[in-house]
This record gives C-alpha cells, sequence and structure tokens, in this order.
C-alpha cells in the first residue's frame, strides 16, 4: 500500500511533467543563468578561481531546485490536487515519498545536463573519480529535496510562500551545500583527495538519514489542517 | 511560576548589577588583557542561545503532535530570545575579533554556526508574521528542524580550522575566572528565564484578547 501509493503519486507527476515539460525547461534554463552570473563573478582574466567550479556547481543545483520546488507545488495548488491527495485513503507519508522521489528524479536529469557542462566551462576534472561525484551528488540532492519538498508542502497553504520557502530552507540545508562544495573541491585538485571527498560524503548520509526520518515523521501533523 | 516572577526578576537585576564588579576584579588573562573580559558576557550569551533553542524545539515537537497553544506559546518565546541573545553573542563577538584577530568577521567554524542558528531563528519569527493563518504550525516545523540541524552545522563547519578558542577550556578555567564566569552564565540563565515567562504571559494575554475580540464581533 504504502509503496503501491509513493509509486502512483511519482507516476502521476511524471506523466503531467512529461506532457508540458515545464519545470524541467524553465529550471534548466535557470540553473544555467545561474552559472553565467557566478562566471562572470568567479572569472580573473579568463581563468577560473581556484574551486570555483564547485561552488558554482552547488549554487546553480540549490537555486533552481528552490524554483523546482516552488513551480512543483504551486500546480497542485492551482489545481486544488494537494487536497484532494490528503483527502485519499492513503497514508500520508507514502505522499510525501512520491513527492519527493518526484523532485529527486527532476534534479538528477537537471543535473545530468549541469555537471558537464560546469566541467567543460570551468576545466574543472569533475569526473577524475566519477562514483564519488555521484556520492556526492546524491547525498546532497537527497538532502537538499528531502527537507525541500516537506517545506513546500506545508507552505502551499500559506501567505506569501514564494519568499518564505528560501528563506526557511536555505539556513536548514546550509550544511548540505558546505558539504557538497567541500567535497566537490576535494576531487577538483591535480591529485583528488579521495578520503576528504568520502568523508563529505558520510556527513551527507547521515543528514540524509536524520531529515528523511524527521520529514516522514512531521509531515502528517504539517499538512493536518 | 507567576509568583515565583517579581524575586526571580529581581534577582537577576541584582546579579546583572554586581556582574561588572565581578568581571572588574577578575584577573587579566596573559595574551588579550583587558580585552579578554568581554569573554564574562559573550560565552553566557551563546548557552542562553542554545538553551532557548532547545526549549523552542522541544516545545515546537510538542504543539505539532498535541496542538497545544500553550506549547506554541513557549515555542514563540523561545525563538523569539533565541535571536535576541544570538544577537548579543554577534555583537560582542565582532567587538573581540576586532581586537584579538585585528578583524571584525572571519569564516570561522564557530562564527559561522552562530549566524547560521541566528538566520533559522529569525527565519521562525518571519514564518509567524507573514505566513497567514496556520503558520504556527510552520515555525514548528522551522523550530524542530533548526533543533535537528546543529550537529550536522556544528559537525560540518568544525572541520575548517578554527582559531576560535575551543569550548574545552571552560573547564580549564582558573578558579579566579570559573567564578566570575559561572555567575555571568546564572545571571544569563535567569535573565532566559525571566524573558521566558514574560513573553509567555505577553502571548497569553494576546490570545485572551483576541478570543474577546471575536466574541464580540458574534
Amino acid at each position: 500500500m504504502f509503496f503501491r501509493t509513493a509509486w502512483l503519486v511519482l507516476r502521476k507527476d511524471v506523466a503531467i511533467e512529461a506532457k508540458s515539460w515545464e519545470v524541467l525547461t524553465t529550471t534548466l534554463f535557470f540553473a544555467v543563468s545561474c552559472v553565467l552570473i557566478f562566471a562572470f563573478a568567479f572569472v580573473k582574466e579568463g581563468r577560473p578561481v581556484e574551486d570555483a567550479a564547485a561552488g558554482i556547481l552547488w549554487i546553480a543545483i540549490a537555486f533552481s531546485g528552490t524554483l523546482a520546488l516552488g513551480r512543483t507545488f504551486e500546480r497542485e495548488r492551482y489545481g486544488e490536487t494537494l487536497r484532494a491527495l490528503l483527502l485519499a485513503p492513503a497514508p500520508r507519508p507514502a505522499l510525501y515519498v512520491g513527492k519527493l522521489m518526484g523532485m529527486l528524479a527532476l534534479l538528477g536529469l537537471a543535473e545530468m545536463l549541469l555537471v558537464p557542462m560546469v566541467a567543460l566551462m570551468f576545466q574543472a576534472s569533475l569526473f577524475s573519480r566519477p562514483l564519488l561525484l555521484v556520492g556526492l551528488l546524491a547525498g546532497g540532492t537527497i538532502g537538499f529535496c528531502a527537507v525541500g519538498t516537506l517545506f513546500a508542502a506545508m507552505l502551499v497553504r500559506a501567505r506569501s510562500r514564494d519568499v518564505l520557502l528560501p528563506i526557511l530552507l536555505y539556513p536548514i540545508i546550509i550544511p548540505v551545500i558546505i558539504a557538497g562544495v567541500r567535497g566537490t573541491a576535494a576531487l577538483l585538485g591535480a591529485e583528488p583527495d579521495e578520503p576528504t571527498a568520502i568523508m563529505w560524503i558520510g556527513i551527507l548520509g547521515a543528514f540524509d538519514v536524520v531529515f528523511v526520518t524527521l520529514a516522514l515523521w512531521t509531515f502528517e501533523p504539517l499538512m493536518t489542517e | 511560576m507567576r509568583k515565583a516572577f517579581g524575586p526571580l526578576a529581581a534577582i537577576t537585576g541584582l546579579m546583572f548589577a554586581g556582574a561588572p564588579f565581578m568581571v572588574a576584579r577578575a584577573p587579566y588573562e596573559s595574551s588579550m588583557g583587558l580585552v579578554q573580559k568581554i569573554f564574562y558576557f559573550h560565552v553566557p550569551s551563546w548557552f542562553a542561545m542554545f538553551t532557548a533553542i532547545g526549549v523552542c524545539g522541544v516545545a515546537s515537537l510538542f504543539h505539532l503532535f498535541k496542538t497545544s497553544p500553550r506549547a506554541d506559546r513557549i515555542a514563540e518565546a523561545a525563538g523569539e530570545i533565541a535571536v535576541l541573545f544570538g544577537l548579543m553573542g554577534l555583537v560582542t563577538g565582532p567587538l573581540w575579533g576586532r581586537k584579538a584577530w585585528g578583524v571584525w568577521w572571519i569564516w570561522d567554524a564557530k562564527l559561522t554556526i552562530a549566524l547560521l542558528l541566528e538566520m533559522t531563528f529569525i527565519s521562525g519569527i518571519l514564518v509567524r508574521k507573514y505566513g497567514g493563518p496556520g503558520s504556527d504550525k510552520l515555525a514548528a516545523a522551522v523550530g524542530i528542524f533548526g533543533l535537528a540541524v546543529v550537529p550536522f552545522v556544528y559537525q560540518a563547519v568544525n572541520i575548517w580550522r578554527t582559531i576560535h578558542p575551543l569550548t574545552s577550556v571552560v573547564p580549564t578555567l582558573p578558579a579566579t575566572m570559573g567564578g566570575p564566569f559561572w555567575f555571568c552564565v546564572a545571571a544569563y540563565m535567569l535573565l532566559l528565564v525571566v524573558l521566558l515567562m514574560m513573553r509567555v504571559n505577553l502571548g497569553k494575554r494576546q490570545a485572551a484578547l483576541d478570543e474577546l475580540y471575536l466574541a464580540y464581533e458574534d
């Protein structure tokens, strides 16, 4: 029942997205614009500042992720479908898991374009340890989406939700950004610093476990009106 | 609790009046001299902030699962007080840093944590103010997540190199410094309790007033 509900919610979101590609295309475009803006800030005489690629990559993920979260739930609010979902006799945490999977799929797709782009444009050797990079990206994206999905869902019925989402979300997910940026920067040098990257992946993993659990636990009372 | 408020407030006032004399009589620290004396107010304000964060987190949990207006008022009060004590630490810290390190601010571990927690609890106040109806539950989520994030911020930023004194200096303080220090800590904790009681009472009266307005309109 639980996994079936989560799967159905995910399938619904994918089906809606596959019809319009609205959220994915706007998110990708926004992420690329972010990279461009930061390129102007962190490039000196044609060469990027040291470690800038790691920071730019994670800023682009966080900013475009916030945009995607807002858009996804705005769509639910507009159609009053979130209320319908909550009325359904299904376990509430399963709805959360379904939405979380949808967000992960969306950001994962965006990262598939974003990461090679940053690597090419900033001459960053991001792919020297592909497995560690995937670990960092997965850990960071799960952590970001775990908190982000819960906050975006609970803000659906709040006033000024557009501005409140980043305000509430960023201070909480800063550890994710720190771990992501430091871990990615460790992979960038001429000699990739594997132990450091692995340590940051560990911190990201612990963060993910704690915050997914916390979100599953608080989703039900937070979504009750 | 009501009856205890007057005496508690008086004791707190007396302790804060006496604290400067205790601090003045404490010995000079060997390398920093006079500047180090800000320590007696800087560190206790962080102790008080972390206590307030703990109170806010626990009260938020209680409110979220049991929907208790009383717990909500405590969470609201503790959240605001955490911001207040955080602000004290963020003002006294750079004053000390300017003299001891030569700069107002560095991106050091402890300073980053402090700023982040301050931001988190300010966001809790903002969501209460601008979130509209039902924002008490949203603020409760911020309180819980704010408490849960503390160990992660601590761990994440602690791995950077740090020039901030370690927390382990506190138990090793000589008695001549430890006496005034723990006196200030006690004063700050009492201040925390007094402020919390005042703010909770204010919230209670606001709620009572709102109810009266509603009853009058009906």
